[in-house]
């Protein structure tokens, strides 16, 4: 078996067993496609540690490195733990080949060099989403690719708003008013996550820009109107200030737990919910004017390959393709309750499936998370969150806090 | 001397490498521009103090001192009170007295993260038992939002960290308790001294060393409280429970950049090691004092 750790550069001098593998990177380098040695194996992670996924995910990853000729050693990590595995790796040279990364954390580890470019590797992007593709690319280069997407969409208890006589709101103004009516003793009219990191500013974020406005003006006024929508719901009593502190698990337990009436949430609480044998129903996000388009902030997880020379990069690719591959995508999606990346696939699916639907619809115009500020966007995210809470809190205006959001916005 | 260096080697050798080398690193880190990219690519570009202007700049950095101090004092002044308090009623002989102090340990058992979920539920807004107890009792008219505003959530943090730290309190000044000889107090009473004198005079100087050592482990510990804090608010909402622990946390592991996470350990481990000073000084100068009235 040909050794698995392969220093790019070999920084150590010094040691004999680095000075070693350094020439054998040389061989492996020179010798490329001449295949004398062949890769015996690979290595991958990512972070699907429940079951299902992470029994399909195991198959999958068997069964593509057995098409490709290699054995996979998978390493699943717990999702806070992934990126500091990785950066570790990153840090000896020794990144897993292929990897499964949240997707507005992908600029990150592209930014190091570490990727493989996949459109460089020949990879087929044919039938994708421009929007998923999108997702994936950091600096106008494709890095990672999705298996399935996620998106987020409003979540309707349907035994609630028969009895209250409401309709699933489509704008701000309908949204408000269900709320309101809906909240009764102990249920809400509406749950939200805004807790103070990422998750709280990915549920902000279809609101934000839907409304038309950017991650990089924050104090505009088209962002305050959208805060003040949230902070105006929970003003008014429809939304309940724990809200700040609730994650989207949390708000699902609410949704759950007959605590509100309608939930913004994500695809992949479906499976959940329909475990729990609640009646429900999913309709698009809310937007602020009747006919304009959602934007939901893309979600969803990217396989990206590393640069680990040559051969292993040709099989990572390799098992890659065979990750994608219709079959496995449909299967993937199907699975973890998300919309396939390639547009057939997933129109399919939403004809099966009409829960699915609100989410593959607003696929063409979900964002990139990243696609505006890159490696900086993990700063602006928590600043949004913060300004977030600041103004659900009551210890702010929606104004004072954006305006003090943008201050961490980088100026170009 | 040989032999003397056996023996001291090998701690001499454990500290430098679990103590000395991350320390170092640490204080490398938080002078460079340490970056995701920097983990690939080796560069990190030297940058001075310029992560610790940045952090020292940024508003969060106020919020995070003050709370750091308050949560900090605050856990300190009632764990230690309550838990001496305790102590001292456990001296007394009574039944049951035993099965009581061990089931007053069972904060300390818990793993932090199980207590740390039932006190956020106890603090639930709208189904809390706090609440739905003090509307019902009619102390408050509508419900208290605990952790979820910014005004309360710091001491609502602050109570929950208490109700871990008073059974370690609590044992700790127990066991000191014991090893005072019981004809002091007989000695006490028949001076004519009250239940509060004997206190004054006898328990309270003959406790002081372990009172220094319990509120010594007492802020180191509460300094580095993570767990709670993480569990309960995530620092939030809006910063208002960020210490600088948790802050360090999220600046490294939130927003990936480890060189102003650094620093906000090692500003963490400076004020660690200034109260340890202060406090060790203050320890020395009140020693020969208890030794004396002891003689």
């Amino acid at each position: 078996m040909l050794s698995t750790h392969i220093p790019r550069t070999p920084r150590l001098r010094g040691s004999s067993a680095v000075v070693a593998a350094g020439l054998l990177t040389l061989s492996t380098a020179c010798t490329g496609t001449g295949g004398d040695e062949e890769v015996a194996s690979l290595t991958a992670m990512d972070y699907n540690l429940a079951e299902p996924q992470n029994g399909t995910t195991a198959t999958m990853l068997d069964e593509c490195g057995e098409q490709a000729g290699v054995d996979i050693e998978r390493d699943a990590q717990p999702r806070d733990q992934l990126m500091p595995r990785l950066l570790q790796g990153a840090s000896q040279q020794d990144l897993p080949d292929l990897m499964l990364v949240d997707n507005p954390d992908l600029p990150q580890i592209a930014a190091t060099g570490a990727l493989l470019p996949l459109d460089e590797a020949g990879f087929d992007t044919g039938g994708y989403y421009p929007s998923v593709l999108e997702a994936g690319t950091h600096e106008d280069t494709l890095y990672g690719i999705a298996p399935g997407v996620n998106g987020l969409a409003l979540f309707t208890d349907t035994a609630k708003l028969d009895d209250a006589g409401v309709d699933p709101p489509q704008t701000w103004d309908e949204l408000r008013d269900a709320a309101a009516e809906l909240t009764e003793g102990d249920t809400k009219g509406l749950a939200f996550s805004a807790i103070g990191h990422e998750e709280g500013t990915w549920t902000f974020e279809p609101f934000l820009w839907s409304n038309g406005a950017t991650l990089t003006e924050l104090d505009s006024p088209e962002a305050v109107e959208a805060l003040e929508l949230w902070s105006d719901l929970v003003e008014e009593g429809s939304v309940a200030q724990s809200a700040v502190n609730w994650s989207q698990a949390d708000v699902n337990d609410q949704f759950l737990g007959d605590r509100a009436a309608m939930m913004v949430n994500g695809s992949w609480q479906l499976p959940v919910l329909d475990d729990e044998d609640v009646g429900y129903d999913v309709v698009p996000l809310p937007v602020p004017e009747a006919g304009s388009d959602p934007a939901t902030p893309m979600g969803g997880e990217v396989w990206a390959v590393a640069r680990n020379g040559g051969e292993r990069e040709e099989k990572a690719v390799e098992v890659l393709q065979c990750l994608l591959s219709d079959d496995n995508m449909r299967q993937w999606a199907e699975l973890n309750a998300y919309v396939p990346a390639k547009e057939e696939a997933a129109e399919q699916l939403a004809e099966d499936d009409p829960q699915m639907a609100p989410f593959v619809e607003s696929v063409p115009s979900a964002r990139s998370r990243t696609a505006e500020l890159g490696e900086d966007y993990p700063d602006v995210s928590t600043a949004i969150a913060d300004a977030v809470q600041e103004a659900l809190a009551g210890s702010a205006s929606a104004e004072e806090a954006l305006s003090r959001a943008q201050q961490s916005v980088p100026e170009n | 001397m040989p032999a003397r260096i056996g023996f001291l080697a090998p701690i001499v050798v454990f500290l430098v490498l679990f103590f000395g080398y991350p320390l170092a690193a640490n204080v490398a880190m938080s002078l460079r521009e340490y970056t995701a990219a920097s983990f690939y690519t080796g560069e990190a570009p030297f940058v001075g103090l310029a992560n610790y202007a940045a952090v020292m700049g940024d508003p969060v950095f106020t919020t995070a001192v003050a709370n750091t101090a308050v949560f900090t004092a605050a856990s300190l002044l009632f764990q230690f009170g309550i838990g001496l308090a305790l102590a001292v009623f456990f001296q007394r002989h009574f039944p049951l007295n035993g099965i009581l102090r061990s089931l007053l340990l069972i904060p300390w058992l818990l793993p932090l993260v199980v207590s740390g979920t039932v006190w956020r539920w106890i603090f639930d807004q709208q189904y809390g038992i706090l609440n739905q107890t003090l509307l019902g009792l009619g102390v408050i008219d509508s419900a208290v939002p605990w952790l979820s505003s910014t005004a309360i959530a710091l001491p609502s943090v602050t109570v929950a960290n208490i109700w871990v730290g008073i059974p370690f309190n609590m044992v700790i000044l127990y066991g000191g308790l014991q090893s005072i000889p019981a004809h002091l107090y007989e000695a006490a009473s028949l001076d004519g001294a009250g239940p509060w004198q004997r206190f004054r005079h006898v328990t309270w100087p003959l406790l002081r060393p372990v009172s220094a050592v319990v509120l010594m482990l007492g802020l180191v510990y509460t300094l580095k409280v993570f767990d709670v804090i993480m569990v309960l608010t995530q620092g939030g909402p809006a910063n208002a429970t960020q210490t600088l622990t948790t802050w360090s946390y999220s600046l490294s592991f939130g927003e990936l950049d480890f060189g102003l996470g650094a620093a906000v350990g090692n500003l963490l481990i400076v004020v660690a090691l200034l109260f340890s000073v202060v406090y060790l000084r203050g320890l020395r100068s009140s020693a020969p004092a208890t030794a004396r009235k002891r003689r």
